[in-house]
């Protein structure tokens, strides 16, 4: 008797559902009006799995409307869980590509020779994003700041805005003598990463902390994701933290000190320190995997810049894999692929040179026998 | 009214047992063992899976603060801060929503007019479903904001007790906005049941409490709290666990340290299930088997409050007077 | 019910017996004298905070309230009794806690509406992200609807019936050991966090179908092991409250012990049960956390299949709105909200006409 009351009550959703599924649609846009591709589309399509990286999340899911409005048969998706699982489920053959804020290291690469029919891992830079050092200071919209002072702030050193060692390089800010409140990300991130790297690199002894994903000291503030630490930034006063370019909106961005200059990010700076590094030491043939270099680049580079990469197999056991990922990455790094995600995102297209570079290790992915 | 349990009593004439009864009984039953099942199942799965870095961490798992698990050599992590902030969460939690939450239910029950009864029981169903993302982005974006003024005059009044020590955080991301967007989060769910088990109080009962000229807060004392304790009780628990397991929402608001610190109006303090879902996306080498360690202690301490809480009702188990 | 008993109450003290008899017991505040005061001390202290200039909202509430509540008090121990105070004094605190809990739930509800209905359209409700690029003007949240609606069905599918026998079990046939075993952990799994249920999930597909499958009946069994227990306690609390009486008087008649539960128990307690297993849908409708990590959170397209490819659901079409950042992030991440309260709503609305038309029609 309850059961066939719930059968029929099942029956009553059953119908809404039938109901509600003849109006909805997958045609949120018309055809043509998402932004019109060149794609190299694979024959009969199919489905293409990545995962990985959530600070590639937006450019990815323009990628993605981008290559799908061209290639209609093929499916593309993209699960953001974070570098690290992306990675885990790369090697695990779950994924036939992953999105990475940092290239695979060796015993990575080691042990996704299995999944990638015994060859080599491919790391692609695909998606640079300039991070800003974003401030939230009443009557200051712009503030000079040296790799040093950026590690004292952040290392909780200089804890006051009016310190000297700020004021020198802003003689005409008024500076209040109200605290810093620092703010960093809470969850472990690549945007961290990039970002500890720069100052271990850039700043010397001002930042004795190594480069990793998690914040290394105790926090003064820190919040979830980019948007989290916007949200703080916003709603503090005297607050400074690090976000990708993308996220800033109306908050003040920092010039950062390179040399004697100081520079503001413009995505065309950014992508100006990718040409200037040297790849990566111990990079196979193929792989394209770059060491940045902070310092050397010269006052055209903005020199805190997240690099991220698509980890693909250089073979692959079944065909259709290896042809869908060398389509929609040869979308992705395409001239058409990175200015939509710059406009999208405000990432730094890839110049010529880097992607003259990548096409021959597209060209090298195949399947095996 | 009879005072026997109710599965005692009736008894089928023995020798002939009717077959609709055995299948129905058996399928109650095999219900009943696929709950425990699937409970041992959990169990045994986190176990299982937090061994491989239990074994491998170098610093004790109980008493370190620090969490250093996402390297395949030496890893350093403990549960400390964490277990610490869970418990401190979710007791703010609960002593803000427990009471209110009656007083909320014992409104609906019986001050309120019908109609508009109904209409609040409705609105606070509602709010049961909203998502905990809800909370975290109403909590981050309005509530905080609000909060500040009230934090800085809590801390220069009653500054000398450690829990209110200054100085406050300028942004509000606090432990204590923590709690109270949780215990907004969890008033509905204690509400909802403890209205439930008000409406269900005998009228007989409440009738012969009236009728003896009690008053109305008499009437409630004597009829209807004893008859409801174990349902606020059970109430209590359900938002509890919310509080305790609850992710998303503290992950949106708190702005985390890996401290043991007692003061609620200054950043600081994590709790484990916001923890996870901060370091899960990015846990490499022993990291998610150092954080399915972290959730077992979670289950451990959701275990523990509720033994507590059954002890209390076992004392007065007695529901049909 | 209870309002007519209240009135005889008051009535047997208020007009019924003599003025001399009313002297000789206690006093009686006249029935206007509550609201009058309440009427009173907010207009004094209004005034005043506006006198000295510091009026705002939070604090004429507060003022007006503690200072009614120690005057009704006052008053009424004065002129009625001591017992009379006390039973003012708790109606003006229950009064008081509605209030409080009101303010944010309103305000919470409020936000929600007001940044919801910006977006919430048509067009949003039935189209999905499909082809969207994140900063677009465009794309909704049909998706999303169809995950919620198909992920949240299945979990209730599969939780209703295992969480309502268990409680008939434990109400009806239940003694010993097993029964205490069951009601101890059935506790203990209310409180089970969500995320640990999703990460639960996770493995079990990893040994069943390989390492990172996601797709929607693993977000539905994650909900399921989160929903049982609710349901179970619900359910249980519900049908221990169907008086012995009935139960004996059925068995009298001769009918079967699963017939009584069926026919007798379980009609008497319906509407309870009802509100239960809504409450513990409404309870899963919203999680998010361990969505995440099994249904996926990548999702663009319509998918109706369970068993293949990621579901997108509301709460993680939120959090991953909210994630991106944009301002018309915001918009859909609201919008979102808005449609997942709304189509709660429609759920209680169903529910209750279900425990309506089905509950036992006693005879008035």
């Amino acid at each position: 008797m309850k059961l066939s009351r719930n059968g029929r009550f099942t029956g009553l959703a059953l119908a809404g559902a039938l109901a509600l599924s003849a109006c909805g649609s997958d045609q949120a846009v018309e055809n043509g009006a998402a932004p019109a591709g060149s794609a190299d589309c694979v024959e009969g399509g199919g489905t293409l799995d990545g995962a990985g990286s959530s600070a590639q999340e937006n450019a990815m899911a323009t990628w993605i409307a981008g290559y799908t409005g061209t290639c209609e048969d093929t499916t593309v998706n993209y699960d953001a869980v974070g570098s690290g699982a992306g990675r885990t489920q790369f090697i695990d053959d779950a994924v036939t590509f992953a999105g990475s804020d940092a290239a695979m290291d060796e015993t990575e690469t080691e042990k996704a020779a299995e999944r990638c029919n015994g060859s080599e891992v491919v790391n692609i830079p695909a998606y640079i994003a300039p991070i800003a050092v974003a401030f939230n200071l009443e009557g200051v919209d712009s503030l000079n700041l040296t790799p040093e002072v950026i590690a004292g702030i952040f290392n909780q050193e200089i804890t006051q805005w009016d310190d000297e060692a700020i004021a020198a390089d802003n003689p005409d800010a008024d500076l209040p003598s109200s605290e810093i409140v620092p703010v960093n990300r809470s969850d472990e991130s690549g945007t961290t990463e990039n970002f500890t790297a720069y100052l271990e690199e850039a700043a010397g002894d001002e930042w004795p902390h190594e480069a990793e994903g998690d914040w290394p000291i105790e926090p003064v503030e820190a919040g979830q994701g980019n948007s989290g630490v916007v949200s703080a930034i916003e709603g503090g006063e005297g607050t400074i933290g690090y976000i990708e370019a993308s996220h800033l909106g109306d908050l003040g961005a920092a010039a950062v000190g390179v040399g004697d200059e100081f520079v503001e990010f413009s995505p065309e700076a950014a992508a100006a320190i990718v040409d200037a590094s040297s790849p990566r030491e111990q990079n196979t043939e193929h792989d394209l995997a770059i060491d940045l270099d902070y310092t050397g680049a010269g006052a055209d580079a903005y020199p805190i810049v997240l690099v991220a990469y698509e980890v693909a197999c250089l073979e692959y056991e079944s065909e259709e894999d290896a042809e869908l990922v060398k389509s929609f990455l040869g979308y992705v790094t395409s001239e058409e692929g990175q200015e939509a995600s710059a406009e999208e995102t405000g990432s730094a297209p890839l110049t010529d040179e880097t992607r003259e570079n990548i096409q021959p290790t597209l060209d090298a992915i195949t399947a095996g026998s | 009214m009879t005072t026997t349990d109710s599965s005692a009593t009736p008894q089928t004439p023995k020798g002939k047992r009717r077959i609709g009864d055995v299948v129905f009984a058996n399928t109650a039953s095999g219900s009943g063992i696929l709950i425990l099942a699937i409970l041992a199942g959990v169990a045994a799965f986190l176990i299982i899976q937090s061994v491989d870095s239990l074994g491998a961490n170098t610093a004790n798992f109980f008493t370190t603060t620090g969490w250093d698990a996402n390297t395949r050599e030496a890893p350093a992590f403990g549960v400390a801060a964490l277990a610490f902030g869970t418990v401190l969460a979710a007791a703010i939690a609960l002593l803000i929503a427990t009471p209110i939450a009656v007083g909320i239910a014992l409104f609906i029950a019986y001050y309120a007019p019908r109609k508009l009864a109904s209409v609040l029981g409705y609105i606070v169903d509602l709010l049961a479903a909203i998502p905990s993302v809800v909370y975290g982005l109403w909590g981050i974006g309005y509530l905080v904001h609000q909060l500040t003024p009230f934090y800085q005059w809590l801390s220069t009044s009653f500054g000398w007790i450690p829990l209110f020590a200054g100085p406050v955080s300028s942004t509000g991301r606090t432990m204590m906005s923590a709690g109270i967007v949780l215990a907004v989060m969890i008033l509905p769910i204690i509400t909802a049941i403890s209205r439930d088990v008000f409406l269900q109080v005998p009228q007989a009962h409440r009738e012969a409490a009236l009728s003896l000229g009690a008053t109305r807060w008499e009437m409630i004392r004597m009829a209807v709290l004893p008859f409801g304790r174990a349902g606020i009780i059970g109430g209590a628990m359900l938002g509890l666990g919310r509080a305790l397991g609850e992710t998303m929402a503290v992950a949106m608001i708190l702005s985390p340290a890996l401290v043991i610190s007692p003061h609620l109006l200054q950043s600081g303090n994590q709790t484990i299930a916001a923890h996870i879902a901060l370091q899960y996306p990015e846990a490499t080498g022993y990291g998610v088997s150092a954080l399915i360690a972290a959730g077992l202690v979670l289950f451990a301490i959701t275990l523990v409050v509720n033994m507590g809480a059954r002890y209390i009702v076992a004392r007065r188990k007695e529901f049909t007077e | 019910m209870t309002t007519t008993t209240k009135k005889s109450s008051t009535g047997a003290s208020g007009d019924g017996p003599a003025p001399m008899q009313r002297t000789l017991l206690t006093g009686s505040l006249p029935r206007y004298f509550a609201p009058a005061l309440l009427a009173g001390v907010a207009i004094v202290t209004g005034g005043l905070l506006f006198a000295l200039g510091t009026f705002s909202i939070p604090l004429f509430a507060v003022f007006t309230v503690v200072t009614y509540t120690v005057l009704v008090t006052l008053a009424s121990a004065r002129i009625e009794s001591g017992r009379k105070a006390k039973d003012r004094l708790v109606t003006a605190v229950v009064y008081t806690c509605f209030g409080l809990a009101m303010v944010p739930l309103i305000s919470l509800l409020w936000t929600v509406a007001r940044m919801g209905v910006v977006r919430l359209d048509g067009y949003f409700l039935t189209v999905s992200m499909n082809g969207v690029t994140p900063t677009m003007d465009a794309g909704g949240v049909y998706h999303a609807i169809v995950g919620t609606i198909a992920i949240t069905g299945f979990a209730a599918l599969v939780s209703i019936p295992i969480g309502l026998m268990t409680a008939i079990y434990l109400v009806e046939y239940g003694r010993g050991r097993l029964k205490n075993a069951i009601t101890f952990f059935v506790d203990v799994m209310t409180g089970i966090p969500s995320i640990v249920a999703g990460l639960f999930v996770v493995a079990l597909w990893m040994v069943f179908f390989g390492p990172g499958t996601t797709n929607g009946a693993a977000g539905a069994v994650a909900l399921s092991v989160l929903m049982i227990p609710v349901v179970v306690r619900s359910c249980e609390e519900m049908i221990r409250l169907v008086p012995n009486e009935l139960r004996e008087a059925s068995y009298a008649l001769g009918v079967p012990k699963w017939l009584t539960v069926v026919k007798v128990v379980l009609p008497t307690a319906i509407a309870g049960i009802t509100t239960g297993i809504m409450l513990a849908i409404a309870r899963v409708i919203g999680e998010t956390a361990p969505l995440i990590l099994t249904a996926g959170s990548s999702a663009v397209a319509i998918n109706w299949n369970l068993f293949d490819g990621q579901m997108m659901s509301l709460p993680v079409f939120i959090y991953s709105q909210v994630r991106m950042g944009d301002a018309i992030n915001y918009e859909r991440a609201w919008a979102a909200a808005l449609t997942l309260i709304l189509i709660v709503m429609l759920l209680f609305f169903v529910a209750r006409l279900v425990s309506r038309f089905f509950a036992p029609k006693f005879g008035r």
